[in-house]
């Protein structure tokens, strides 16, 4: 791997209990900085929970336990000073389901700036929300209509405002599970050529169960199976000839 | 490798290679056919040579066609996509061989009065080349490597015997000149045979890549060989 590429988030040896159940069983990952990493295996084989893992969403579920590390740029996400709401202004996550507050366009883009104190209202904040919306692709869609409400938009409109209101706060790293599964094709091109772009200034995981999706627009891919990681390498090894015959098997579909 | 979960597209699979086994076949026949007539100036032989480049023709079209839309249809992957991809090539490779065997047979239609003076050389030339046909068929019909990197080894030999052949051709033309035309003759079998076993050894690269994923192409057989037990990276 060239010596340029530099780890964004380095995660070692993570496993996760919900009560009883070991969901992973020791993930070792580097997530390599300006990448769209993909997240592709079966349902149910621990891609959500793992992904949830890299910036705390599973702290809050009774009876889940985590051990292991998980380092952005190097820092302990998991290290007891680490103040959880700040960690998710680094490292953002869309959801499969469109989420926007029920709000105007615009106060769904300025809410967390200004409630982190990034910037006052005014023309200051203005600029955030067209940037943001420029940067998800969207501005040009909605910028005659910013005081109408988010949940007015289309799907596709929708989770692409749900990426400018993740931009708004200057992530590090998006994390976006299934965010396509409730889109149409042409949505999710759009949502596709976005994370295409976005990873020149921000660090991408997705969790996919479209694997032609993580095919188009990922640059490395890790298979996950029954909370293991079996594979992980660049996008084209990995669809052209994966080395585990567990990997071949499920992305040409002769799985289960 | 466990059965597809789409069986229609494991089905596709299967038919795919076995008509790439059935073109392979009718070139490997062609090829032998072809030095059949040139060595026992047999011109029915060589006419049904001409005649039977159609079939394998209509295979190239057939082929092409399933592939082209395996690519559109299935969104193959893997094992599946190197397949695909070896097919595509292998297809053209065999079509070639097709017609530089149409090409030996029509050669002998042209000079049925002056016949082969001397063909031990050329005799044995085309043994080997046959051989690698054959090595490169087995070696796609059961992904079998070692089959694969002998051929691609043999093809020194073949290189080697077809200059010596050239030049002892020449010095023949140069003593005798009632021996031109039979040269000539000579000159174009021998030419066709190397390129069909210059052919061959793209076909044995290209099922290495189909069961390796390594593009062998471009280097030599050690090198090859090499990548292959795993010794070296390729990149
Ligand atoms: N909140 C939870 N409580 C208990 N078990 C869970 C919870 N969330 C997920 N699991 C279990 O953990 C495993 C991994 O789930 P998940 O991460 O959602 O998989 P994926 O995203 O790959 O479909 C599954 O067996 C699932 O049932
Ligand atoms: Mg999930």
């Amino acid at each position: 791997m060239a010596t340029d590429m530099k780890n964004k988030l380095t995660i070692r040896g993570l496993k996760l209990w919900y009560g009883d159940f070991e969901a992973l069983h020791g993930i070792d990952l580097d997530i390599l900085a300006g990448k769209v990493t993909a997240f592709i295996g079966p349902s149910g084989c621990g891609k959500s929970t793992f992904l949830r893992c890299l910036n705390r969403m599973n702290d809050r579920i009774a009876g889940c336990r985590v051990e292991g590390d998980v380092l952005l740029e190097g820092n302990d996400i998991y290290a007891p000073d680490v103040d959880v709401v700040q960690l998710r202004t680094h490292i953002g996550m869309v959801f499969q389901k469109p989420n926007p507050f029920p709000k105007s366009i615009y106060e769904n883009i300025a809410y967390a700036p200004r409630i982190h104190g990034m910037v006052q209202d005014g023309p200051d904040m203005d600029e955030l929300v067209e940037t943001a919306l420029r940067k998800a692709s969207i501005w040009d869609e909605v910028k005659d209509k910013l005081q109408q409400p988010g949940t007015a938009l289309s799907g596709g409109q929708q989770q692409r405002l749900c990426i400018a209101r993740t931009i708004a706060v200057q992530p590090d790293v998006i994390l976006m599970d299934e965010p396509c599964s409730a889109l149409d094709p042409i949505a999710t091109a759009k949502i596709e050529e976005l994370m295409d772009e976005l990873k020149q200034e921000y660090t991408i995981v997705i969790v996919t169960h479209n694997m032609q999706q993580a095919a188009r627009a990922s640059d490395y891919t890790a298979y996950f199976y029954l909370g293991d990681l079996i594979e992980y390498g660049e996008t084209s090894q990995i669809f052209t000839a994966p080395s585990n015959q567990r990997t071949e098997d499920y992305i040409t579909g002769r799985f289960g | 490798m466990p059965e597809h979960t789409l069986k229609r597209f494991e089905d596709e699979l299967t038919s795919l290679k076995e008509k790439i086994l059935a073109m392979g076949g009718l070139v490997e026949k062609a090829v032998r056919r072809s030095m059949k007539s040139v060595l026992q100036v047999d011109t029915s032989k060589a006419q049904k040579v001409i005649d039977r480049d159609r079939a394998i023709n209509a295979l190239e079209v057939e082929i092409d066609e399933m592939t082209r839309s395996m690519l559109a249809l299935r969104q193959p992957a893997a094992g599946d996509l190197r397949l695909i991809i070896a097919t595509i090539k292998i297809v053209t490779d065999l079509e070639r061989s097709g017609d530089l065997a149409e090409g030996i047979a029509e050669a002998v239609l042209q000079s049925e009065e002056n016949p082969l003076t001397h063909t031990s050389t050329i005799e044995t030339l085309a043994d080997l080349v046959i051989r690698q046909v054959k090595d490169a068929l087995d070696a796609f019909a059961r992904s079998d490597l070692d089959a694969a990197l002998k051929c691609i080894e043999r093809d020194k030999k073949v290189n080697k015997l077809y200059k010596a052949m050239q030049r002892e051709n020449l010095t023949y033309m140069l003593e005798d000149p009632r021996q031109i035309t039979a040269g000539l003759l000579a000159s174009t079998i021998g030419k066709n045979l190397e390129r069909i076993g210059d052919h061959a050894v793209n076909i044995a690269e290209m099922v290495i890549y189909m069961v390796k994923g390594h593009d062998v192409r471009h280097v030599d057989h050690k090198t090859a060989a090499a990548i292959l037990s795993g010794e070296l990276d390729e990149d």
